[in-house]
């Protein structure tokens, strides 16, 4: 396998964010931990959105919705007295991975700009009924009441543990897609991505496959959302605001669209650019635009494709 | 007589008012290699497409190894043993030769809700496909991308990709179509050693070939079989020779 440099993209990765947190208090600056603590998180999402849009070819312009429905359900547990992360989390997943076996079940049918504009549209929905729930915040958001509990285990008010337990996560995600794409199903829904006719025509039919992808990459997804909401401790529709599915797919495509960890090189450039640029200029998107727009024009592959070769599917 | 391994009855596909598959009638029996001719335009593509299952035909009826096959989609047929090749090179550009194959070993081994073992060093998998590369000539091409492939070696992989799933009827969408002399030549040997042990139901244009490998021709005019014989009454048939060979002097 030619996995020489991407092995060490990895393990340089994962040894600078285990880094983060005592540089950061040998600099006095705390900040930096949450700062990375939340790329961590998003890298996550865009992890489980590159397995359906870089391997499945299934443009999701909705993926929000799954970080949305992860932090929903932590929210509406812990107003309920349920605070166990070992109900909280599993619920999140679950209720993830079921409403994408709805929106995949409906949109998977349809294909190119119709899978795009289904995939907004039900997020759309779910923005505004986020928006309407008045008893979970409605439109301003509410405070989480309680972050998770892991029965004294871990303590996500320490935000160094809680650091630690994302960057496990993040690196657990990156190998569980990998092991994904590269399995006999991984195979099937890079083949139906290549060259749908030919995998019909061997005996393959897509769908099913197509569709465990996309409820695979909701549910990783949703636990990104469980993760966000413990980050913030602040619930708000602004979560699955289209927007933020925008953000996702940029991430994925400036990290490099179908290499797994490209996503996490994409969540943590995109998200410290925007961090750096924003306390220089308050018109920081007018520098940031161009920049992703160069990005996508001059390396195709992505940040992935600068640093390593990765084998492609066409 | 056991019943044939393909029948088609009555099949018939309009556009508009154009009838692009009229009636036709269709038998290939285990073990012949029936070749189907015709002029451009005939309906040789359409018939192709309801024949794979990719487009449903208006009427009639195709039975495959004993069974009605005429709802049945593309993937459905594949798994009963109707494979296909294509006329225009449809390979996995950027997965190896030994990829390619490998898929369509795979398609045919179970349901592929396999999650964990990487598929490509799966043995189950690589040793049929490379058995059937080796088959086809392009064993010493396995590791190379489908789309650094010469033309011809991309015409061989798609034939290997459709014996890969051990079908019970080869259908061969114009196996030639854009090869040079040598490489024709060289496609033509190699299915005239699957003739007899493998089914096959070949289209295209190139009549040396079809009279050197077909049992049995059919000629297609106008979407209709105006004729079904051995090579050499299809080349004695007047009728044939005036729709189709254009020797009308």
């Amino acid at each position: 396998m030619r996995l020489g440099r991407r092995r060490i993209v990895l393990l340089a990765l994962v040894l600078l964010f285990a880094a983060v947190p005592p540089a950061a208090a040998l600099l006095g600056q705390p900040f930096y931990v949450d700062l990375v603590r939340r790329v961590m998180i998003y890298a996550i999402a865009a992890v489980s959105l590159d397995l359906i849009l870089g391997y499945g070819g299934m443009v999701s312009f909705g993926h929000a919705a799954y970080l949305g429905v992860g932090a929903y359900a932590v929210t509406i547990l812990a107003v309920y007295g349920v605070h166990s992360a070992l109900v909280q989390w599993p619920v999140a997943i679950g209720a993830s991975m079921l409403l994408a076996l709805a929106i995949g079940a409906v949109s998977i049918r349809a294909s190119g700009i119709y899978f795009i504009m289904i995939t907004l549209a039900f997020t759309q929905m779910l923005y505004y009924l986020g928006v309407s729930l008045d008893a979970f915040g409605g439109d301003n958001g509410m405070r989480l009441p309680m972050r998770s509990q892991f029965g004294g285990l871990i303590d996500l008010r320490n935000g160094t543990q809680f650091y630690y337990l994302v960057l496990a996560l993040l690196v657990l995600a990156v190998l569980l897609v990998r092991r994904l794409v590269d399995s006999r199903f991984g195979m099937v829904i890079r083949a139906a991505k290549s060259n749908e006719a030919r995998t019909r025509a061997i005996g393959f039919t897509p769908y099913p496959y197509r569709l465990a992808a996309f409820v695979i990459s909701g549910g990783l997804c949703g636990l990104a959302g469980a993760l966000l909401i413990n980050h913030t401790a602040y619930l708000t529709p602004d979560l699955m605001h289209w927007t933020r599915s925008g953000e996702l797919l940029f991430m994925v495509i400036l990290g490099g669209i179908g290499s797994t960890l490209g996503p996490v090189l994409g969540a943590l450039v995109l998200l410290v650019l925007e961090n750096a640029l924003s306390s220089w200029t308050e018109h920081w998107q007018i520098i940031l635009g161009p920049f992703l727009v160069l990005v996508v024009l001059f390396a195709r592959r992505g940040l992935a494709g600068l640093l390593w070769r990765e084998e492609r599917d066409g | 007589m056991a019943e044939p391994l393909l029948r088609v009855g009555g099949l018939s596909k309009s556009f508009g008012a154009l009838r692009a598959t009229d009636q036709v009638e269709l038998e290939v029996l285990e073990g012949e290699t029936h070749a189907i001719i015709g002029p451009n335009g005939a309906g040789k593509t359409t018939l192709i497409a309801q024949l794979a299952g990719d487009l449903r035909p208006d009427a009639g009826r195709i039975r495959f190894a004993g069974e009605d096959i005429t709802a049945l989609p593309a993937p459905a047929r594949s798994r009963k043993g109707f494979a296909r090749s294509f006329q225009i090179t449809s390979v996995y550009r950027d997965f190896t030769a030994l990829d390619n194959v490998a898929l369509a070993v795979q398609a045919h081994a179970g349901h592929s809700f396999r999650f964990w073992r990487p598929a490509r060093a799966d043995q189950a998998l690589r040793a049929p496909a490379r058995a059937v590369l080796d088959e086809v000539g392009l064993g010493a091409r396995a590791d190379v991308p489908a789309a650094n492939l010469a033309h011809g070696e991309q015409r061989q992989l798609e034939v290997a990709m459709a014996l890969a799933t051990r079908p019970r009827l080869l259908l061969l969408d114009e196996p030639l179509a854009g090869m040079g002399a040598e490489e024709s030549q060289s496609m033509v040997r190699y299915l005239a050693t699957l003739k007899g042990r493998q089914t096959m139901l070949l289209v295209e244009h190139d009549m040396d070939a079809v009279f050197t490998l077909a049992d049995r021709v059919s000629v297609l005019v106008y979407g209709r079989i105006v004729a079904t014989g051995t090579p050499a009454e299809i080349r004695a048939n007047p009728e044939v020779r005036a729709a189709y060979l254009g020797e009308q002097e």
